[in-house]
């Protein structure tokens, strides 16, 4: 049996038909990250000791017939997110020697079922990068070819599910960080809505746009995962008390009369030929299917990104100021508090993190509130005009993920506005608050994958797995890349 | 305000703390139902205009006592605009300060200092808890005024159950802000002094009379006082600069991401209305007309509201005893129970230090003693002691009048036995009392009062001395 063949589902049959254990799935986990992480650096911690112990309990539920969808499957947790008592570095040197004092809500809910969290995985400073290339602990790669980065800021957790490293990981999604490196890495990417699932133990970029994400193998699994993640939570007062639905119910194979709309502005110029060709192939696929494809407009869905970049930095602005090192994370000393301030900071942040404070500082300090915050956040109301517009004609609407493959370590660093155009085609969703599913939709000739991204109104999340799915289906493409 | 940590004083520092009050990375605010719904309660009592929606803003800025490096406040939609209060001074007169809003927000910690360190110390437990800051317009003319601003505001707030309103505590916190015009000029003057550190009513009184003179000074030698923050220091009685406004500090005051925007619905608004307690001042002018109370003593009674509630349980001890008696009430029931309650209880208290619901006189008790004395069972005077053994021991009235033998003597064919004594025994009294008048004639009433070891019911000694003297 070879582990990186497994998924969620097939994992969990094989362990209530006791054709493998818990214990074994640990091993087998933990074995391929000692074989293959050294290569691409998807974890930044390995939790041996703890994952053995919830190995060796997900077993002991098991034989007592207490066993649930997720019972013994190993997993990994991007490092912003909070598991009590684990490292959460989000990246960052500031918080490098930083312990989670609680749970996050999504961790908790899944540690209901007894999952066996492997460890924590790299990311892009807070989030901050799409290619893990601002990591302070050194970038991931990509691991269809090393070389290249994993997308961002969630690549750790895309590349450890792509790499057979563990069957699924948690990410999150704040302009495109679950969705952009699923589609670099050739997995599945699934951001909620804002509000479908909690986000009290994320360490926060964007209050009003984050979410947290899930990455794996299949569509099926990710509704397997995001079914035990969804629902409201009383820490987090931006969450809906919108039940839930069974996913599993919505998995169908055909798409019979599913109005799809295409924006016709995403496929802009300066999209890779091979991308636009892979994506357009992916959407003909859901004609074939039996869904009506239509062409149509999503008239301000690409101001999206100017209003990100002013959104953004003025809430991540807000969001670091605690990282001051009174409490905990670094402290470095200086001759008075200012001084230990600017230290402690100066040291701690890397360069994309001061560049986002510096830009949000300055879009919402008197005087240039109106100009930047106050437009960007009327952009907003526009943004989400136009998908509730097309939403009113549409079930879903398709698009491609990133503007190109898996780029090349450096290629996009001397440049930051080159950085923020990858998020291009994924940062709308967050900006109108709905969800999005991205789908490995085949191969460059080079070998690198390319995902399709697929939207759906708000808390519609069963479409995108109805859709998904029966595309995945009939794809059936089974990507792996060679380690 | 947000979390779910205990408001409450501690004597170790860091205790009542959580994930959310140190500013631990993912923590999420949750809006606290309970403070908001006692800010509205205030907004109502204070007359202010309540809008249908308000929200939470951020206030950035860096300062170690700050856990998230911002406040949760609320800049431009706070929960209460708006509104008004009248105040009462000693003298009678009346003044009507304007509240400009009453905006709710979160506590920071405390920073300290330990003497002789070269580092800070920072307690987190105040931080987190719900503060609602009242901003009044600039009506305040003289530190009594705002004195009996913040008096009357703490009242309110007590009698809302919205907070203790202890100025020593914390509580209740005031930063004044005093700048000085010439009199006949109208607008605002140039400059604004903001004084904090005042933790008693008295400290505010005199950190704005301090600053009134200091400013006034400066002004008189042509000089502008500058636009600083300023602190009181106690024990040396003056204000010391504490920071510079001449630049305003830019807070980036934006909407909190993290938080829904509130609604509150006329329907709900009414029912808080409906809800309210009877406020001071009402309760103040109840007073004044039912028992007779001068403004003075009625204004002390309400100002202590645990005194005002044990005062009308006593007074409706006594309304149930005229009931049952089918007696009529001549109104002077309360007036005597309210000179009772002001004057002996409240001293016995004081010196106790023991709150009026503490001590171990009933209001049944005290009703009974108030009847008693109606009733010339016993004397002022004797009463007094039969009080003081009361508030000692919890035992009845009519049991310690029977046991001291206090009971008083209205038996009048005793008493003109006495009377007659005293007559036979004093002629030159007699004598002095026929042609000197009043004076004179109290002599005889004393010796009468003597003769029985104080317990005769004065009245009727002053009848039949009166008719005996003319016979």
């Amino acid at each position: 049996m070879d582990f990186t063949d497994l998924t969620v589902k097939s994992a969990a049959e094989l362990l209530a038909h006791k054709k493998i254990s818990a214990k074994e799935l640990f091993e087998m986990s933990l074995k391929r990250i000692r074989q293959v992480d050294d290569k691409i650096h998807a974890f930044l911690y390995v939790a041996q000791e703890q994952a053995k112990q919830q190995a060796v309990e997900a077993d002991q539920l098991i034989a007592d017939g207490e066993g649930f969808a997720l019972t013994g499957i190993p997993y990994a947790v991007k490092d912003n997110i909070l598991v009590k008592g684990m490292q959460a570095t989000a990246g960052s040197k500031i918080l490098e020697n930083y312990k989670a004092t609680y749970d996050a809500t999504v961790i908790k809910k899944l540690q209901l079922e007894n999952p066996v969290i492997m460890g924590k995985t790299n990311l892009d400073e807070f989030g901050m990068g799409v290619s893990t290339e601002n990591s302070a602990f050194g970038p991931t790669k990509n691991p269809y070819d090393l070389t290249r980065v994993p997308g961002g800021s969630s690549g750790g957790s895309a590349a450890a599910v792509a790499a057979g490293e563990v069957l699924f990981a948690l990410g999150t999604d704040t302009g495109g960080s679950s969705r952009q490196p699923a589609s670099l890495c050739g997995v599945v990417g699934f951001k909620p809505t804002y509000g479908r699932a909690s986000r009290y133990g994320l360490i926060p970029l964007g209050s009003s746009l984050d979410q947290p994400g899930v990455l794996a193998k299949t569509v099926e699994d990710a509704a397997i995962v995001f079914q035990i993640m969804a629902g409201s939570d009383v820490h987090d007062s931006t969450t809906l008390p919108k039940p839930v639905p069974d996913y599993s119910a919505f998995l169908k194979p055909d798409v019979k009369g599913l109005r799809v709309g295409v924006p016709k502005e995403y496929f802009i110029e300066g999209i890779q030929p091979e991308v636009r060709q892979i994506v357009e192939q992916g959407i003909a696929k859901f004609q074939d299917l039996g869904a009506i494809v239509e062409e149509m407009s999503l008239p301000n869905a690409m101001h999206a990104l100017s209003a990100y970049y002013i959104i953004l930095p003025v809430e991540i602005s807000a969001n670091l100021s605690r990282y001051d090192g009174i409490r905990y994370g670094l402290s470095v000393p200086g001759k008075n508090l200012e001084e230990g301030y600017f230290q402690t900071r100066s040291q701690g942040f890397g360069a994309e993190v001061k560049r986002r404070i510096m830009i949000g500082t300055y879009a919402s300090s008197a005087g240039y509130y109106d100009a930047y915050y106050k437009k960007a956040k009327q952009v907003q109301v526009l943004i989400k005009q136009d998908f509730a517009r097309a939403f009113e004609r549409y079930d879903l609407i398709v698009t491609p993920t990133s503007p190109s493959t898996a780029f090349k370590f450096g290629e996009k660093t001397a440049d930051p506005i080159q950085a923020y155009l990858e998020d291009i085609f994924t940062v709308a969703l967050n900006i109108a608050g709905v969800p999005g599913l991205v789908v490995p939709a085949g191969l460059t000739s080079q070998g690198l994958p390319v995902g399709l991204q697929i939207i759906a109104p708000h808390f519609a999340e069963e479409k995108l797995f109805w859709a998904g799915h029966a595309l995945e289906q009939a794809l059936n493409l089974k990507l792996k890349p060679n380690l | 305000m947000f979390c779910g940590s205990p408001n409450a004083e501690a004597a170790e520092p860091n205790v009542h703390i959580c994930e959310l009050c140190t500013g631990q990375p993912g923590t999420l605010p949750v809006i606290n139902r309970e403070a908001v719904e006692k800010s509205l309660k205030v907004g109502l009592a204070l007359n202010c205009e309540i809008a249908e929606y308000s929200k939470f803003d951020r206030k950035n800025y860096f300062y170690p006592d700050l856990p998230k490096g911002y406040q949760i406040s609320q800049f431009d939609m706070p929960i209460n605009g708006r509104g008004q209060m009248t105040i009462t001074m000693t003298n009678g007169d009346t003044r009507t300060i304007g509240i400009t809003r009453a905006h709710l927000e979160e506590d920071a910690g405390k920073l300290m200092h330990p003497a002789g360190a070269d580092y800070s110390l920072v307690d987190y437990n105040r931080a987190g808890t719900p503060l609602l800051e009242i901003v009044s317009e600039p009506d305040i003319r003289s530190a009594e005024e705002a004195k009996v601003y913040l008096q009357e505001l703490q009242n309110i707030m007590r009698y809302l159950g919205v907070s203790d309103a202890d100025m020593e505590k914390g509580h209740l916190r005031c930063d004044a802000n005093v700048s000085l015009r010439k009199i006949g000029e109208s607008g605002f003057p140039p400059y604004k002094v903001e004084v904090k550190n005042m933790n008693s009513f008295k400290a505010v009184a005199n950190a704005i009379e301090y600053e009134i003179k200091r400013q006034a000074e400066l002004l008189d030698q042509g000089q502008t006082p500058a636009r600083e923050t300023r602190g009181w220091v106690d024990d040396k009685a003056i204000t010391v600069s504490q920071r510079s406004k001449e630049e305003s500090q830019d807070y980036r005051y934006f909407p909190e991401p993290d938080l829904p925007i509130m609604q509150f619905t006329k329907a709900y608004l009414e029912e808080l209305r409906r809800d309210l307690p009877e406020l001071p001042k009402a309760r103040k002018e109840r007073f004044m007309s039912d028992y007779s109370l001068s403004d003075k003593d009625a204004y002390t009674l309400v100002a202590y509201k645990e005194l005002a509630n044990y005062f009308e349980h006593v007074i409706s001890e006594l309304d149930e005893w005229l009931q049952v008696e089918k007696q009529a009430d001549d109104g002077k029931y309360g007036f005597a129970a309210a000179n009772w309650i002001l004057g002996n209880f409240l001293a016995a208290l004081n010196e106790c230090k023991m709150l009026p619901q503490d001590s171990k006189v009933t209001p049944e008790n005290f009703a009974e003693l108030i009847k008693l004395i109606r009733q010339g069972k016993v004397s002022n005077l004797a009463a007094k002691d039969v009080f003081a053994k009361m508030f000692a021991t919890g035992e009845d009235p009519s049991n310690i009048l029977d046991e001291l033998g206090l009971a008083q003597v209205s038996d009048e064919g005793l008493i003109l036995d006495v009377v007659r004594k005293v007559i036979a025994e004093n002629p030159k009294g007699v004598e002095d009392a026929k042609t000197k008048g009043e004076k004179a004639f109290g002599f005889l009433v004393g010796q009468t009062m003597k003769e029985l070891k104080g317990k005769g019911n004065p009245q009727v000694i002053n009848e039949i001395l009166k008719k005996e003297l003319q016979s």
